[in-house]
């Protein structure tokens, strides 16, 4: 078990150690270094700002943005700390911006919706054309619900539920309390609890 | 940005650290203990354990897999783009600017036009600036800070 725990550990200081070399080549304006980085992560990049935004068409807009804003701000990176986090300030600074942002309220209309899907799973053993129906339905119900929701709450749900994240995860990346992460998830879910009642 | 630090109780962090399996051992003991004795609590957990089984059974939609393979060329493009614009707008306000000022030497020193058609045109020109000044301040700063924007129309 030790000798798990010891290789774990240095696989994950192996690959800090890989990502901060390639954050000092990045920091000294090196593309490919950096094109690697938005290989790493352009898919959490990319759910994230879809769980923030509901729309996959804007998700891909704000992510790629977050990408060209942090390589603009490169000489900001400290190789010392992780990539990710840095990144996802500036992606979810864009994401609240672009929520609040009445310029563009309307083409958050005309594209939200569709950004949740059953598992492979439920999908494969659900034949009965009612029971499609009722599962699509709850699935609608769900993604409006999670629209509905204050940022903050949508946020810290989406990042819990989603991305499977642990409370400290969460709480490291938003920089808030423990406490607040459950608070936040806690008033989110009371709510989506309320709008999915006399849904089976 | 909406904080909710400190509305929980002792059972609420229970309820929601059992609902996401964050328990100690030592927790869970004593969240079992308290689901016998609260009814209240019980029908909550109920409740909160039914939508966390929806939702366990959703995940966010995949792009297409072609958004993959264009993403970091696209990130690239996006950069490059920028930086040009950002080139073009220093040449535009340089070269306008030398422009305008030459045009407004010549005109001052055009003997043949008659003094108000000068001061008119000078009048006019400032005027289109101050107005394209007042349009962009309007919409970098004071946009940012307009209490009713949340509010549909």
């Amino acid at each position: 078990m030790n000798g798990t725990r010891t290789e774990l550990e240095r696989e994950r200081d192996a690959g800090q150690a890989a990502e901060a070399k390639l954050v000092r080549r990045a920091r000294a304006g090196d593309t490919a270094a950096f094109g690697e980085l938005v290989s790493i992560y352009m898919h959490r990049c990319y759910y994230a700002a879809l769980g923030m935004v509901g729309s996959p068409q804007d998700a891909e807009d704000l992510s790629q943005e977050a990408f060209v804003r942090a390589f603009r701000a490169r000489g900001r990176l400290d190789p010392e700390r992780p990539f990710y986090p840095w990144l996802y300030q500036i992606l979810r600074r864009l994401c609240y911006n672009f929520t609040r942002d009445t310029s563009s309220r309307r083409r958050k209309l005309e594209r939200a919706g569709g950004w949740l899907v059953a598992e492979a799973r439920v999908r494969a053993s659900v034949d009965d054309p009612e029971r499609v129906r009722a599962t699509d339905e709850l699935r609608d119900r769900l993604e409006s619900a999670i629209r509905e929701l204050p940022l903050a709450q949508r946020e810290v749900f989406v990042l819990k539920e989603f991305e499977g994240l642990k409370y400290r995860e969460i709480a490291e990346l938003l920089d808030v309390p423990m406490g607040t992460v459950m608070s936040r998830l806690y008033a989110a879910r009371q709510r989506l609890a309320v709008r999915l009642e006399g849904l089976e | 940005m909406n904080d909710d630090k400190g509305r929980m109780g002792r059972n609420e962090e229970l309820l929601m650290r059992a609902l996401d399996d964050e328990l100690e051992p030592a927790e869970r003991a004593e969240f079992e203990r308290l689901l016998s004795v609260n009814p209240e609590l019980a029908g909550e957990w109920k409740r909160l354990s039914r939508l966390k089984e929806v939702t366990a059974n959703m995940n966010l939609r995949s792009p297409p897999e072609e958004m993959w393979a264009g993403y970091w060329t696209s990130v690239y493009s996006r950069f490059e783009r920028g930086l040009a614009w950002i080139l073009v707008s220093i040449g535009a306000i340089v070269l306008g600017s030398w422009g305008a000022w030459h045009f407004v030497q010549d005109l001052m020193a055009d003997a043949d036009l008659p003094t108000f058609v000068k001061w008119s045109i000078l009048a006019l020109l400032v005027g289109l600036v101050m107005l394209l000044v007042s349009v962009l301040r309007h919409r970098v700063f004071v946009s940012r800070s307009d209490p009713y924007k949340e509010i549909e129309r």
